[in-house]
């Protein structure tokens, strides 16, 4: 049940700089426990409340494109060769269009 | 039609069929041109249910300082209804915002005050607070936690939609200060039992998630998952490749986010097929794609407009 996930700049201190990662698991809370076995401390980040069971509010994960959040949550499934992404929760689209630092000009996404 | 002010001309916006891009007559997309509003976007219709929110309140009262973090529609949006009003409008934006944007925000009689560029709009949010704490006179409508935001497209895009396509099964918009999606959702849901909310997110390049620390992060006030039935996070390329689609397809020439949500509304269309299940789905235009010329977004390959809109949020 291999899945590839897609790691922010801000976390990739725990996969030792990588953007992608690999990890098995078929609900996203056992991926999280596969991955903090190889990347000690990740988990820690993307989860709260009592015994992590929940996700951080301020952490966005979704399962090939869709928010985990509609599809279960921490529960929600996983098949092989799916896509996770994490990403931060920023105030994006809101301030709409407007251009950020761009001091590496061909600098691409994950 | 007649209206007495161009602010009284925001909203009964066109809902336009998209024929060519309907996968059956029985599955069905329909757009709503919020770019026929005053200043070319749906902000037009949040600016100014938030400024008469303001004054009946009585916060707004003449010669008042409106303050808002905004290069975007919202400021134009403001900017238009404050200068028909006589107020004052101070938009905070990064410093590293282009020269375009100011220039049209300042013919529209908006004052600019600088964030640092190193923050990007979290930052530009953070100092708007700070302004507004430091100056208790200024009021500062904040779209991501004001409801009237929301109550605008409460009281007037849902019941539009609604009238236009009485049997609408799917509605589709962007999500941002999740204003559109909370009032409209809210409103056919009460309406219509069992539809389907759907938000589509856009995936900005890495930079924009450049935080510090995770617990930096933001969530608009506004927010309520449980008005949404799913949401999609859509990447720049879908959402280049959707834009052109639109206008190639169906002659809507839209802005970057509408290929967003065309995208996850053709997600869904796609999904009705699959099961054999009649869909009137309806989706927001956002705003056309005049400002978005200079991104790039419109010319050469997809792989060069991709490669131009990073580190850019284009919605």
């Amino acid at each position: 049940m291999a899945v590839q996930v897609r790691v922010p700049t801000i976390l990739r201190t725990y996969t030792g700089g990588a953007k992608l990662v690999e990890g098995t698991g078929d609900t996203l809370a056992a991926l999280f426990l596969d991955l903090d076995s190889r990347h000690s401390g990740l988990r820690g980040r993307l989860v709260a409340g009592d015994e992590g069971a929940e996700l951080h509010r301020f952490v966005n994960i979704y399962i090939n494109d869709e928010d985990v959040r509609f599809l279960g949550g921490l529960d929600a499934k996983l098949g092989d060769g799916d896509e996770v992404t994490i990403l931060p929760a920023v105030a994006g689209g809101g301030v709409d269009a407007l251009p950020v630092p761009s001091s590496r000009p061909g600098h691409r996404r994950i | 039609m007649r209206f007495d002010s161009l602010a009284d001309s925001v909203g009964r916006t066109p809902l336009v069929g998209l024929p060519r891009l309907s996968p059956s007559p029985e599955v069905r997309l329909w757009a709503k041109l919020e770019q026929d509003n005053p200043t070319g976007s749906i902000k037009d219709r949040a600016a100014l249910w938030m400024i008469a929110d303001g004054e009946k309140r009585g916060l707004l009262t003449p010669g008042a300082t409106v303050l808002e973090p905004t290069s975007g529609n919202t400021g134009i949006s403001l900017a238009m209804a404050c200068r028909q009003k006589g107020y004052r409008l101070i938009c905070v934006m990064p410093e590293n915002t282009s020269v375009e944007r100011r220039q049209l925000l300042q013919m529209w009689g908006a004052e600019i005050r600088f964030s640092p560029a190193a923050g990007g709009s979290n930052e530009a949010v953070a100092v708007a607070k700070r302004l507004a704490a430091e100056n208790p006179d200024w009021v500062m409508l904040y779209q991501y936690g004001n409801p009237a935001n929301a109550q605008a497209h409460y009281e007037t895009t849902g019941p539009e939609i609604l009238a236009d396509l009485p049997g609408i099964t799917h509605f589709v918009a962007g999500l941002g200060t999740t204003g559109t999606l909370m009032g409209t959702g809210r409103y056919l849901r009460e309406h219509v039992p069992g539809i389907t909310i759907v938000a589509a997110e856009p995936r900005y390049g890495e930079l924009v998630y450049g935080l510090r620390n995770i617990d930096e992060g933001f969530v608009p006030e506004l927010y309520d998952a449980s008005v949404l039935t799913s949401r999609y996070s859509v990447g720049p390329r879908e959402a280049l490749r959707r834009t052109r689609e639109l206008v190639q397809e169906e002659g809507i020439f839209a802005g970057i986010s509408t290929g967003a949500i065309l995208h996850a509304a053709l997600g869904q269309a796609e999904r009705a097929v699959r099961e054999g299940q009649r869909a009137d789905i309806a989706l927001i235009v956002a705003d056309g794609g005049w400002k978005y010329l200079s991104t790039g977004a419109y010319a050469g390959t997809l792989e060069e407009a991709e490669a131009a809109l990073e580190g850019q949020l284009w919605a």
